[in-house]
């Protein structure tokens, strides 16, 4: 009797936590969404008001969101299978058995993962310096003219694409690796007793016995680049034109800019629903897959 | 045929490696130039004579080294409260028996589903309330215990022999002692994982310290080098520094403790 005193003296302070700082904010903004409250009801709450879907149907209207939304989405669409092919990639090089330094390489490659995302942006916007970027001046080298690449709307999204993919793609590599070295060696024999060329082992062994992870990664990686924030409010504010505006970027300015509570929680809500949305279809497709 | 497949697939890496590495060393290269050294074309790689005059801007003018002071307590007040909430919770939900362990934890699970950033308009009215918005409080508060945390000791903690506990039981150590004396040190490898990854982590977060800090004397190094990279658009060499007093801690707490942290990182992708 006492052990279940004490059990509930270990869960009791983290779960207070979660509970008050993590479910209760949650429930919280949902209730938001459907009011009015902005900078007056922030200083009398007396100037709140419930206004059902209101804020919903409002951003529907508001041409910035729409433009946030496509803009994310072209970030995703772009960005996913960029990160999760070069992420395959090395993963496959790091695990062939002609490697040099394995444990070097591994470690180089995830590098950029653990820096501090503000900081890797400030040297990108610098690489990406239309007259003193590397950049620019590697290409000038093979003869390609200047490109104006956070400046210039049809570049910036590809810009933050190719930074946020240098970032992020070492996460997947040391997953995948993971997979590939947890694939039983047996199997690729029995494999080449039968005469499968290389292809064809990688076609039968290694992708139907990494295709549990690699459902799991695109999960994880597609959920986390629709969180797209930090990397436009660092190297182009959103601009130029608006044209790195996310989602999350304009939650920020609509509701710490604009005070505009009731509406940016709305915000959030609905890129929840779609990642929620994507992720559930992700599942289903890979179970279809897995009993076909 | 194998010798030309290795060139090719050693030759790819340290193509790949140059790519994700040089940008860092070039970063710490450009901190060492004198102001305006980097704005040349084409763009210099390392400096023509080395000066840490950067440096001493940063910390002098531009007030870095409280920041810096704001990142390191901020870090390791995190780190601390979390690992005592989270390993307590995690060896419970493995070990102990109580009323609705597993639906509590079931809901849990679920909430991993839920972006931070959905909580973060009524989390910040909250902490507005509590007095603590624009404190380390408004930091600390919200992150002193997490789902992802509870879950992974979980998950080691699973896999201790009942009889350990037991044998304490008997020999009449109290829950807490057993805890202390006998839990701890044998989880001993998942708190060191938990700890690097949840103080690279807190060192890391940007949009949560952004909202709730306002006062520049309180932001913590991300927060500040992005506002201060916002003003001095021009000064390349200035943010590079500023750059490397972000990262460098935790590129040499990661190099010293990979082990760990890959460790993490898978325990981490399980969560799906």
């Amino acid at each position: 009797m006492r052990a279940v005193g004490a059990a509930w003296c270990f869960v009791a302070p983290a779960l207070l936590v979660i509970a008050v700082f993590f479910f209760l904010p949650v429930f919280a903004a949902l209730a938001m969404s459907l009011t009015d409250f902005d900078i007056y009801a922030l200083a009398d709450g007396r100037n709140l008001r419930l206004v059902g879907l209101h804020n919903y149907a409002q951003l529907l209207q508001t041409p910035l969101f729409w433009q946030a939304f496509g803009n994310t989405l072209y970030f995703v669409v772009v960005g996913v299978p960029l990160s999760i092919t070069i992420s395959f990639g090395t993963a496959l090089l790091l695990h062939s058995k002609l490697v040099k330094f394995p444990a070097f390489f591994r470690t180089a490659l995830f590098a950029p993962v653990v820096t501090t995302l503000v900081a890797v942006a400030v040297i990108w916007r610098y690489l990406f310096h239309p007259h003193y970027g590397w950049l620019n001046y590697t290409l000038s080298r093979i003869g390609i003219a200047p490109i104006d690449w956070l400046g210039d709307p049809h570049w910036a999204m590809p810009a933050i694409i190719v930074f946020a993919v240098w970032k992020n793609f070492g996460y997947n590599m040391i997953i995948l690796l993971a997979g590939l070295q947890s694939i039983p060696e047996q199997l690729y024999e029995a494999a080449r007793i039968d005469g499968a060329s290389m292809w064809r082992q990688f076609r039968h062994v290694t992708l139907p016995m990494l295709a549990p992870i690699v459902t799991m990664v695109n999960i994880l990686t597609i959920a986390g680049y629709f969180q797209l924030f930090a990397e436009p409010y660092v190297m182009t504010q959103g601009g130029p034109l608006q044209s790195t505006v996310s989602v999350l970027y304009f939650m920020y300015e609509e509701g710490f800019k604009w005070w505009n509570l009731g509406s940016a929680s709305a915000v959030a809500f609905v890129l929840f629903l779609f990642i929620f949305g994507l992720t559930a279809l992700q599942l289903r497709l890979a179970r279809w897959q897995s009993a076909a | 045929m194998r010798g030309l497949a290795g060139l090719l697939v050693n030759g790819l890496l340290i193509g790949g490696a140059t790519i994700t590495v040089l940008p860092l060393v070039w970063m710490v290269s450009v901190s060492l130039m004198s102001p305006g050294e980097a704005s040349t074309f084409p763009p210099p790689l390392l400096p023509g004579h080395v000066t840490f005059a950067n440096y001493r801007e940063l910390f002098a003018h531009a007030g870095m080294g409280r920041n810096l002071v704001n990142s390191v307590v901020l870090t390791i007040a995190v780190t601390l409260v979390s690992l005592l909430f989270n390993v307590a919770a995690g060896y419970a939900f493995a070990k102990l028996r109580f009323a609705g362990r597993d639906r509590i934890f079931k809901i849990l699970l679920g909430a991993l589903v839920i972006p931070a950033q959905v909580a973060m308009v009524p989390l910040f009215l909250l902490l507005k309330h509590l007095g603590l918005v624009n404190t380390y409080g408004g930091v600390l508060v919200p992150a002193m215990a997490s789902v992802f945390g509870i879950f992974v000791v979980r998950q080691y903690a699973l896999s201790v022999p009942d009889e350990l506990l037991e044998a304490a039981r008997i020999d009449g150590a109290n829950e807490f002692r057993i805890f202390r004396s006998v839990i701890v040190p044998v989880l001993r490898p998942i708190v060191v994982t938990l700890a690097v990854f949840t103080s690279l982590g807190t060192w890391n977060d940007f949009m949560w310290p952004l909202i709730v800090l306002n006062d520049s004397e309180l932001y913590t190094l991300p927060v500040a080098l992005a506002s201060l990279s916002r003003e001095h658009v021009q000064d390349n060499e200035l943010m590079m520094a500023a750059s490397v007093l972000t990262t460098l801690p935790v590129l040499v707490v990661f190099l010293v403790l990979q082990r760990y942290y890959i460790q993490g990182l898978m325990l981490g992708s399980v969560k799906g």
